[in-house]
C-alpha cells in the first residue's frame, strides 16, 4: 500500500465526545485520502451486507402476502403502514393470540432466566476471585471446561433426565436449564479480580459489614459493566436457544418465540398465509433484543472485552 | 488512669476474635456464594454428561419379538455403530469442511472491521459499530427463516441473482449456511476484538511512530500480536458453534431439499433420538461432546505455545 508515514496522532479513544475532534486532528494533511475511502468503502459496502436483510424484513412486513411478489422488495407500497397494521393485528390474533404468549414465555425464560443466572453466576465468580479458599483453582478449572461444553450435546440427557421425573414439556424443562452459565462465572471471576480492590473489601469487614452485604452492596457497583454483559450475552444465548426447547416442549403454549415461528415456518406448504405471518413475526421478534442492545450498549460495550483481556 | 489503660488493652483482644470470626464469616459466605451454582452446575452439567455416558453403554434387549424392552449392559456396542455409521462420519466431515473455510472467514473479517473501527481512517464509528453488530441480535432460526426467503428465487429482492444461482441446491446450500452465520456473528467477534483492542496503552502506537512505523505496519506488527487472546477466545466459541450447528440447517429444511436429516452431526443426534434410539443418540451425544472439547482444548494449547513463544 502507498500509505505515506502518518503523522503520530495521540487520539481519544473510544466513543466518547472528543474522539471526533481527535479524528479529525490525526487525519493530518495527509493520512491519504486514498486509504481512507478504501476504508470508508469497505465499511460501507458491509453495512448493505449487514442491514439489507433487515431493512427487507421492515419493508415486507408492510406488505399483503399477493404484495410480496409483486411489488418492489425493498421498498413500501402506497399503504405500508395500514398493511403492516393489519399483519401486526392477524399475527397476535392467529391461534388464539398464540404470538403474544410465545413472546411472554421468549421473555420470561429469557428475562428471568438470565436475571437469576446472571446473580448466580457473578456470586460464583467474585468467591473464585476474591476469596482464598481449598480447591479454588479446581471449582475454576471445571468451570471453565464447562465452558467447552457445547449446549446442544446436554439438550438430549437432559431430556431423558426431565422425562424420568415427569418434567418434560414443561416451562421448568426450559427454564432451569438455561440458570446455568459457566462463561458467566468465568467473566466475573475476571472481572471482580481486576475492578474490586481488596482494599476496599478489608475497609468494608472493618466498618463491620457482612460479606453478603458488601457483596450486593459494595462489589455488584463496581462490577457493574460485566453484570450487564453477562445478563446480555445469557439473555441472547436462552432467547437463541433451539434445541433444548426443541427436545423438551411438545405443547404450543410453551414455545418461545423462536420454536413458534420455526413451527409456523415449516407448515408455511400447507397453509400459504403463515408466510407474512412468519415474516411480521421475525421482525417483532427481534426488536426486544435490538432495543436492549441499544439501551444497554454503554454498559456491554466496556465489559465485553473482560473475557479476552488476560 | 483506668480509663487510658481499657483502650490500650481492648484492641488487643477483639481483633484476634475478630480475624477469628470474619474468617468463618468468609468460609461460610464462599459456601452461600458458590452453592446455588455448584447445585445447578451438577444438576444441569455434570449430572446429564455422566448420565449421558451411562446411556450410551446401555443396550435395550427384548424378550423376543413383541416382548417388553429392558434395557441391558451392552459395552461398547453404541459406540460400534457410532464409527460403522457413515452418515454420521459425512455430517461429521460437512462441518469440519464448513469450519475449516467458515471460521477464517468470519474471523479474518471481524479482525480486519476491528482494525478499521481501531484506526483513525474512520468516520462514523459508532454506527458501524451498531450496524455491523445488529444482526447478532437475530436468533439463528429467525436468521435462517429471512435468509430463506432471500435465497428463494421467488420471493428474494435479488431475483436476478437468486434466479441463475440456486443457493438452496446441493452443491451451495452448506455455504448458504456458512453466509448466515457468518452474517450473524461477524459483529459480534468484530467487537470482542475491537473491545481488546481498544485496552492497548496508546503509549505503545506513539513509540512505534517514532521509530517510523506506518500504521499498517503498527496494525501487523503491534496490534494483531497484542489481540491473538481475544482472537483465540471468538476462535474457540466459533469451533464449538461449527460442531454444534442445527438451528440453521434444520429450518432450512423447508426450503431445500438439499438438507437430508443427518445434514449436521447434531440433526443426526436429533433424528436419532425421534425414531427413539436414545442409547444411540446418547453415543452420538458424547461423542460429540468429546470431539468439540478435544478440538476447542488442542487449539487453546497449541496456539497459547505460540504465543508464548
Amino acid at each position: 500500500m502507498t500509505a505515506a508515514p502518518a503523522t503520530a496522532p495521540k487520539r481519544q479513544r473510544g466513543g466518547r465526545p472528543t474522539a471526533n475532534s481527535a479524528d479529525t486532528r490525526t487525519r493530518g494533511p495527509r493520512q491519504s485520502v486514498m486509504s481512507r475511502s478504501a476504508a470508508m468503502l469497505i465499511m460501507g459496502v458491509f453495512t448493505l451486507y449487514f442491514l439489507t436483510p433487515i431493512w427487507w424484513l421492515l419493508t415486507t412486513s408492510t406488505k399483503t402476502g399477493g404484495e410480496i411478489t409483486s411489488t418492489a422488495p425493498l421498498w413500501f407500497t402506497a399503504d405500508s403502514l395500514g398493511t403492516f397494521f393489519g399483519n401486526l393485528g392477524r399475527l397476535f390474533s392467529y391461534g388464539d393470540g398464540l404470538f403474544g404468549r410465545w413472546l411472554l414465555n421468549s421473555a420470561l425464560y429469557a428475562g428471568v432466566g438470565a436475571l437469576i443466572g446472571t446473580i448466580i453466576a457473578a456470586m460464583c465468580g467474585y468467591a473464585l476471585a476474591k476469596y482464598e479458599f481449598r480447591g479454588r483453582e479446581a471449582i475454576f478449572n471445571i468451570v471453565l471446561s464447562g465452558v467447552l461444553v457445547p449446549a446442544t450435546a446436554l439438550a438430549l440427557p437432559l431430556f431423558l433426565i426431565f422425562s424420568q421425573v415427569n418434567l418434560t414439556n414443561t416451562m421448568w424443562a426450559v427454564f432451569l436449564p438455561s440458570l446455568v452459565s459457566p462463561f458467566g462465572v468465568y467473566l466475573a471471576r475476571i472481572y471482580a479480580a481486576a475492578s474490586v480492590p481488596g482494599e476496599l473489601l478489608e475497609a468494608a469487614r472493618l466498618d463491620g459489614s457482612g460479606e453478603i452485604r458488601t457483596f450486593f452492596t459494595v462489589s455488584t457497583r463496581l462490577m457493574a459493566p460485566a453484570l450487564v454483559t453477562i445478563f446480555l450475552f445469557q439473555f441472547v444465548a436462552i432467547w437463541n436457544n433451539f434445541f433444548l426447547p426443541l427436545i423438551m416442549l411438545r405443547d404450543q403454549d410453551l414455545f418461545p418465540v423462536t420454536l413458534g415461528l420455526y413451527a409456523w415456518n415449516s407448515q408455511i406448504s400447507q397453509i400459504p398465509e403463515l408466510r407474512s405471518l412468519v415474516i411480521v413475526g421475525a421482525l417483532v421478534s427481534i426488536l426486544p433484543l435490538i432495543i436492549a442492545f441499544l439501551a444497554l450498549q454503554r454498559f456491554w460495550s466496556s465489559g465485553l472485552g473482560a473475557g479476552s483481556v488476560k | 488512669m483506668t480509663v487510658i489503660s481499657t483502650p490500650a488493652e481492648a484492641p488487643k483482644a477483639p481483633p484476634a476474635t475478630r480475624k477469628n470470626r470474619s474468617s468463618g464469616a468468609q468460609r461460610r459466605a464462599v459456601a452461600l456464594f458458590i452453592a446455588p451454582f455448584a447445585i445447578l452446575f451438577l444438576a444441569f452439567y455434570a449430572i446429564p454428561i455422566v448420565y449421558a455416558v451411562v446411556q450410551s453403554l446401555l443396550t435395550v434387549e427384548r424378550e423376543g419379538t413383541f416382548g417388553r424392552p429392558r434395557q441391558v449392559f451392552g459395552g461398547f456396542v453404541q459406540y460400534e455403530q457410532v464409527f460403522q455409521n457413515t452418515a454420521f462420519w459425512e455430517s461429521v466431515g460437512r462441518v469440519l469442511l464448513f469450519g475449516a473455510i467458515q471460521v477464517p472467514v468470519m474471523l479474518g473479517l471481524a479482525l480486519l472491521f476491528a482494525l478499521l473501527l481501531d484506526s483513525p481512517l474512520l468516520k462514523g464509528k459508532k454506527f458501524f459499530r451498531l450496524a455491523f453488530f445488529a444482526p447478532y441480535a437475530v436468533p439463528g432460526v429467525i436468521a435462517a427463516i429471512m435468509w430463506g426467503f432471500l435465497y428463494s428465487p421467488s420471493l428474494s429482492p435479488f431475483g436476478a441473482v437468486t434466479s441463475n444461482i440456486d443457493f438452496l441446491s446441493g452443491n451451495l446450500v452448506l455455504w448458504a449456511i456458512a453466509n448466515i452465520v457468518t452474517w450473524v456473528y461477524v459483529g459480534y467477534n468484530m467487537l470482542i476484538i475491537y473491545s481488546s483492542l481498544l485496552a492497548i496503552p496508546t503509549e505503545i502506537y506513539e513509540a512505534a511512530r517514532l521509530d517510523g512505523a506506518s500504521n499498517i505496519q503498527i496494525a501487523w506488527r503491534i496490534k494483531i500480536p497484542l489481540v491473538i487472546p481475544a482472537i483465540i477466545l471468538t476462535a474457540v466459541f466459533s469451533i464449538i458453534g461449527t460442531l454444534q450447528l442445527l438451528a440453521e440447517p434444520q429450518t432450512l429444511r423447508s426450503f431445500s431439499s438439499a438438507i437430508n436429516s443427518t445434514f449436521t452431526p447434531n440433526l443426526a443426534v436429533y433424528t436419532t433420538a425421534s425414531v427413539p434410539n436414545y442409547n444411540l443418540a446418547a453415543a452420538f451425544s458424547v461423542v460429540l461432546a468429546l470431539a468439540t472439547f478435544i478440538l476447542s482444548f488442542i487449539f487453546l494449547k497449541s496456539t497459547q505455545r505460540k504465543v508464548t513463544q
